[in-house]
């Protein structure tokens, strides 16, 4: 039933086409989540060189090349070529570059990231540039130029930037998800509230201060705003968090509870599950202000609703109707309901940004006294083929898809207890981004 | 054997026809004697009583053969303790050869006198909380049902009598789930759960607006540890008086 990995990722997705030649590598719109590893481009990326004597200069530019690396390595687009393999010259300029020394072995490097740093009264000034070392005549693909004030976060921030210009360039016009955010819950502050953090886990920042319990936190498509369900004084609401303004916005409240926002990708609707008509919860479609809105569902125990965001036509949604839950699709009307799953106790849906794959958590022999084995799946929708993503590591649930569709956040209690981890759509590059308190459901940004 | 035995039988019945004829002797009847005369009687101790304490009637016969108290059969001589809640007249029937005697007692019954306090008033130091959580013990769900157990109903019945007779208070009834599922589809289920207790509730005639619902899915557990019982405590419909 399950084969190879490989095999099926194979079969599902079309791949980027194998070249060494950069220049030609990356045409074309593949459906892709996935570049089997032999078939990356080796890039090279030299530490950037401090430019200026400020003392500032030294600390952002060690924050500044961690990024700019793990950025990169975490694309999962490149083979990075390891910095033990570079020649003793580390250039800083494009005239410092010796191409053939980079283009051979043993660096056999495709690519070349490299550049300069330096604080100038106050301001991080940033050059970067990247090179097809394999092409001699005409190496440049891009040049870069940045100017922040000299921050920590400053360095991190351009450090995503040039990344993504790089990865946007290269990961056939896919756009890179250095800046992107995960949305989250913490209970690090006793309660559980809403966080924020970048992509790689930096910068964790609380929003809420709710003082009771938040739940199921989901940015708007514009990141202008947070939808999650709130513990109000005697029910669940749909509550709206504003990051532009820093606080929260009042949002249209209904009897019963209300759970699990879900925005459509033009960031016009919200659907969510209530309890308003009937004792048991259905999906609920309204405005994003809240208002006008209207039931989907007619079963019970509907919960979990995440749109299509290729074409906001269709909603998946976890549901308990037949006993155990399973994921459903309908059409954004309510309309031809279609089960997913068949066994087991399958929920959290999230529909990849191409709107071709479905991941889920899935415990496939869910039963009364059974612990563990309960892991992430991804499902192409039209062949209901299933690939495991994690394997015998916990509890893991609430995967959310990144903007580029190449990487998959959710939460694992592998290490003891509730964490944010992240991990490429291959398997590949697990990485933990939380380890204070218990963090669970993690949301990707749209962009 | 059968054979054997029905022989020596045999044998022993005639001997015994034998010896029957040789013993036979006339003798006349004696001459007729009166029955001795029956006689009864009933006592009460004590003879009155409060409502609700008891008396203990003995009653003695001889020459009886038949004894009957109130209609039932009863031993020549006996006691026999009651507790009649009004002023009654109890009957001995005593029969034998040599006629019916009857015997009566007369048991009479007072009212007690009126307990100290004759109205149940609500006593200050309960308070409404306490009264309710007198009837409204937490009831148990099956994994991933949320299905009334018949213990459950029972419970529901408790409730919706204190409900009943106190039409002011308003209720939330909390679902709750076990750690194991998802957390969205855990307060869906503990949703259903509340619900299944409300239901269980409005048919047993308590009015709608008595009753709230909510769910706290798998937020607020009562127990912590990872097996059945701590489970199972989990998986609860919780009664709150709301003020």
């Amino acid at each position: 039933m399950f084969k190879d990995k490989w095999t099926i990722i194979l079969l599902l997705l079309t791949c980027i086409t194998c070249c060494t030649s950069v220049a030609n590598a990356f045409q074309g719109k593949p459906i892709i989540v996935i570049t089997p590893t032999q078939e990356r481009p080796r890039l090279a990326v030299p530490d950037f060189v401090a430019g200026t004597s400020d003392p500032q200069s030294s600390p952002l530019n060690t924050v500044f090349n961690q990024t700019l690396w793990n950025d990169l390595d975490n694309a999962g687009i490149f083979d990075m070529v390891p910095k033990s393999f570079y020649p003793v010259q580390t250039p800083s300029q494009p005239s410092q570059v010796n191409v053939p020394v980079w283009g051979n072995p043993p660096p056999n490097a495709g690519l070349l990231a490299f550049g300069n740093l330096g604080v100038n009264s106050g301001k991080l000034d940033v050059q970067g540039w990247l090179f097809d070392v394999k092409n001699a005549g005409a190496p440049p693909i891009l040049g870069k130029q940045y100017r922040e004030d000299a921050k920590e976060n400053n360095a991190r921030l351009i450090a995503h930037r040039f990344a993504d210009e790089i990865i946007g360039r290269l990961g056939a016009g896919v756009p890179g998800i250095a800046e992107s955010k995960i949305f989250f819950i913490s209970t690090r502050t006793g309660n559980k509230e809403v966080w924020s953090m970048d992509y790689d886990g930096a910068n964790q920042q609380q929003l809420t201060h709710l003082g009771s319990i938040a739940l199921s936190p989901r940015v708007s498509p514009d990141r202008s705003r947070v939808a999650f369900s709130g513990l109000a004084k005697d029910s669940w609401q749909i509550m709206m968090y504003s990051l532009e303004l820093g606080r929260p916005l009042s949002f249209q409240r209904y009897s019963g509870d209300n759970i699990s926002p879900a925005w459509s990708s033009d960031g016009t609707k919200l659907a969510f599950a209530s309890s308003m008509h009937e004792g048991s919860s259905n999906i609920f479609l309204a405005d994003a202000s809240g208002a006008g809105s209207r039931r989907l569902t007619t079963g019970h125990t509907d919960v979990s609703p995440v749109f299509n965001p290729k074409t906001n036509g269709q909603i998946a949604f976890v549901s308990g109707r037949t006993g155990l839950p399973q994921i459903y699709i309908m059409d954004a009307d309510g309309s031809n309901v279609q089960r997913m799953t068949e066994q087991g106790y399958s929920v959290s849906p999230s529909w990849s940004p191409n709107g071709l794959l479905l991941a889920f958590a899935w415990d496939r022999n869910y039963g009364p006294g059974i612990v563990g084995g309960w892991d992430i799946y991804i499902m192409e929708i039209a062949s209901r083929q299933i690939v495991q993503l994690t394997h015998d590591s916990g509890r893991n649930d609430f995967p959310s898809w990144s903007p580029d569709g190449r990487h998959i956040v959710f939460q694992s209690n592998r290490g003891g207890t509730e964490q944010i981890w992240s991990v490429l759509a291959d398997g590949t590059h697990l990485q933990q981004l939380t380890r204070q308190g218990r963090n669970t459901q993690p949301n990707w940004s749209f962009q | 054997m059968n054979h054997r035995k029905q022989w020596v039988l045999a044998v022993l019945l005639a001997a015994l026809l034998v010896l029957a004829a040789g013993c036979k002797k006339k003798q006349p009847p004696p001459p007729p004697t009166p029955p001795p005369p029956v006689t009864a009687t009933l006592t009460a101790n004590p003879a009155s009583i409060q409502s609700g304490q008891s008396s203990t009637l003995t009653w003695s016969t001889q020459n009886a053969t038949d004894v009957t108290l109130d209609g039932n059969k009863v031993d020549v001589n006996g006691s026999q303790a009651v507790s009649p809640g009004q002023t009654t007249t109890y009957h001995l029937k005593a029969t034998g050869g040599g006629g019916t005697q009857e015997a009566t007692a007369t048991i009479t019954v007072t009212s007690p006198p009126p307990p100290p306090t004759p109205t149940p008033t609500p006593q200050p130091t309960v308070s409404d909380d306490e009264i309710f959580a007198r009837s409204a013990s937490d009831i148990y769900f099956d994994y991933d049902k949320a299905d009334l157990r018949p213990e459950s109903v029972q419970t529901l019945a408790r409730i919706a009598d204190v409900m009943k007779a106190h039409p002011n208070w308003i209720i939330q009834i909390q679902g709750n789930a076990d750690e194991r599922g998802s957390i969205e589809y855990n307060l869906a289920l503990g949703e259903r759960r509340a619900s299944a207790a409300q239901q269980g509730l409005v048919q047993d005639g308590v009015s709608a607006g008595q009753l709230k619902t909510i769910s706290f899915g798998k937020e607020k557990p009562i127990c912590t540890e990872a097996n059945e019982t701590c489970w199972q405590k989990n998986r609860r419909d919780h009664f709150q008086l709301m003020h």
